[in-house]
């Protein structure tokens, strides 16, 4: 009897919900906790910065180029005395956004093939084969390839910088849904065996309720993990598109092109070099220990050991 | 075992046929005109027979047809009379680079070395390493060296190529001065010294190229080690009394080979990737950089096949760590 009683005081703890048991367990996790600061310090700073700091990112004033870090320009100004923490500002402001905004179409694309591969058996083998294929591609030169082909004509179509940021999340957004695809269909082929589906199913709910009302509310946390696992991923390829010169216009700082500006005074001010590279290991780090915490939060297995 | 070999090899074909179609589509349906650069100056009509003799107006599946009998049937027998001496290839139409006015596959094979040596150096170096940082951490689990082994893969694994490669740029070429910063092809290998300068120039670019195989690699090792140390074989081999070494270093390790050398063979094409980006940043003339210069230059066919041959790695680099894995684990082959 005196088992018994204990047993409930553990459950009784706080936060006995579902996120809340989730919190506990990802506070546990000290670098996940940190990574999330950091990442969320940095999205902030980036979205704000603009707003706060005097500077503008591509004023220029030609007095004061080649600026080591001072008081007034914290990280230097460039050769056209541009201050660089400005640029920085921009250029996270577009990495971040398009790491954002090609994570959510590649999980919306990963989630919609991953659940009508797994719930329905007669597009299964298809729309897996078409998973294979793409993971099959040479996704970078493929990538460079897009960049470099349809950059004129989106151009003209919504002005140079609208045009490449849909060009840019559009095809970061179709070459990376391939391993959520597969991880959701996974689930949603475990889930489909299991009581609470089939009783769904045997009271007559339609295929559309049964997928949003009780499977879809089930992969939340597979998702959930691949989107940080996406944004990590977007900010990369989004940096080396620009790195290689097949992204954003010249003027319109990225932290890739920065990077890749500043790799032509390498041998002059190498200090440059570090500012954008810094940001964007610093921002993929934290979302992957994000993403690490989460994993190990999310997973039932795992919590509450 | 022979049979599972044949159908992965019956899948890959296809595969591969598909994804050159891909390519050919992705390629064709550009609203880019290869006639661009030429001036203003030439007459449309002169015009019209340079685009007619280029092939491109044509319809797209005749195109796509010239391609594939190019690559597959005129270019295997290139290389054949090169290497024996025949005569199959005498007078045929082979891939020809617009840019260069040359066959396109003999400037792969001049670039393709430094690309192949770059690569499989970094690699061997990252397995190198990785493997016994992934087995000591996975022993010593949560030990101060698993914990920082965590640490450094990740942040490994969070830098990209392109910050890298100028980091050691900066550290080892400018400041310290031991390794050059960029890769000279023409240098060539004769003696001892001649060596050592070659080993020193790919120093960098292996090293980047490294750091990222390692960090993954090594994450890959550790778990599969985690996995196998609480199995019941494992208690058994010390119960018999094994020594701590044998049952770590044969039972364990031979059995968590078997997921790491998947991930060994299915990462190769990230290396690739990578090695875009690495050629990029030392200046070496390797494949990558070539299909970078093609697409400045707008050179359909060089682009066509250099992307096919990425994808080609890709493709034989599956198939092989599938069949690896049925060989490892004959458990996979009835299914």
């Amino acid at each position: 009897m005196n088992k018994i009683e204990s047993s409930e005081e553990v459950l009784l703890y706080p936060g006995s919900s579902y996120w809340g048991d989730v919190w506990l367990q990802f506070k546990k996790h000290k670098g996940a906790l940190i990574g999330a600061i950091l990442f969320f310090s940095i999205v902030i700073a980036v979205m704000m910065g603009p707003f706060l700091w005097p500077f503008e990112a591509n004023a220029i004033d030609i007095r004061s180029r080649n600026q080591g870090p001072s008081f007034l320009h914290p990280f230097g100004t460039d050769q056209l005395g541009r201050d660089t923490f400005a640029r920085m500002i921009a250029g996270g402001r577009t990495s971040i956004t398009v790491g954002l905004a090609a994570m959510f179409l590649a999980l919306f694309l990963g989630t919609l093939v991953g659940i009508f591969a797994g719930y329905f058996k007669k597009l299964d083998g298809l729309l897996m084969r078409f998973t294979d294929l793409f993971l099959s591609l040479p996704l970078l030169p493929l990538l460079l390839l897009m960049m470099f082909l349809f950059r004129e004509p989106l151009s003209v179509a919504y002005g140079p910088e609208k045009g490449m940021f849909i060009l840019i999340v559009v095809s970061i957004g179709i070459t990376s849904w391939m391993p959520t695809a597969r991880i959701v269909r996974g689930d949603v082929l475990a889930l489909k065996q299991r009581e609470f589906v089939i009783a769904a199913r045997s009271i007559g709910t339609s295929d559309q309720k049964i997928i949003v009302r009780h499977i879809f509310p089930n992969i939340l946390s597979p998702i959930l993990v691949s989107a940080t696992l996406g944004i990590a991923n977007a900010i990369i390829t989004e940096s080396a598109l620009s790195f290689l010169g097949l992204g954003f216009p010249p003027d319109f700082p990225t932290w890739g092109r920065l990077l890749n500006d500043a790799v032509d005074y390498l041998q002059l001010h190498p200090e440059r070099v570090m500012w954008p590279g810094l940001a964007i290991s610093l921002t993929v780090l934290s979302i992957n220990f994000l993403g690490d915490g989460l994993r190990d939060a999310l997973d039932p297995r795992i919590r509450g050991r | 075992m022979f049979d599972y070999t044949v159908r992965r090899l019956l899948i890959a074909v296809p595969t591969l046929v598909i994804i050159s179609l891909v390519i050919f589509l992705v390629l064709s349906l550009a609203p880019n005109d290869p006639m661009a650069q030429v001036p203003m100056t030439v007459p449309p009509e002169v015009k019209e027979k340079m685009r007619e003799a280029l092939g491109l107006g044509q319809p797209l599946y005749v195109q796509f047809w010239k391609w594939l009998v190019q690559f597959f049937w005129i270019e295997p027998q290139v290389f054949i009379d090169h290497y024996f001496g025949t005569q199959f290839a005498e007078g045929k139409l082979r891939v020809i680079s617009w840019q260069t006015r040359a066959p396109v596959m003999d400037t792969v094979v001049e670039r393709l070395p430094q690309t192949l040596w770059v690569v499989a150096m970094s690699y061997v170096v990252a397995i190198a390493i990785s493997i016994p940082i992934g087995i000591y951490s996975a022993y010593k689990q949560y030990s101060v060296f698993d914990q920082a082994g965590t640490f450094i893969t990740m942040v490994g694994y969070s830098i990209p190529p392109f910050f890298t490669g100028p980091l050691v740029i900066v550290i080892f070429a400018v400041n310290l001065e031991w390794f050059p910063s960029t890769y000279d092809t023409l240098h060539k290998v004769v003696d001892w010294d001649s060596f050592v300068i070659q080993l020193r120039q790919m120093a960098l670019p292996v090293m980047v190229l490294a750091i990222q195989g390692t960090a993954q690699i090594s994450r890959y090792m550790r778990s599969a080690i985690l996995d196998n140390l609480n199995q019941d074989y494992v208690r058994t081999a010390r119960a018999k009394g094994l020594s701590e070494s044998i049952v770590i270093l044969v039972h364990v390790l031979r059995n968590s080979m078997i997921p790491v050398i998947t991930v060994i063979a299915l990462n190769l094409p990230l290396i690739f990737g990578g090695a875009i980006i690495t050629e990029q940043v030392f200046k070496v003339n390797g494949i990558g950089q070539q299909l970078i210069l093609a697409i400045y230059a707008n050179d359909l066919p060089t682009i066509q096949t250099l992307t096919f041959i990425f994808a080609f790695l890709i493709v034989g680099m599956n198939l092989i760590a599938d069949v690896l894995y049925a060989i490892l684990d004959p458990r996979i082959r009835y299914e």
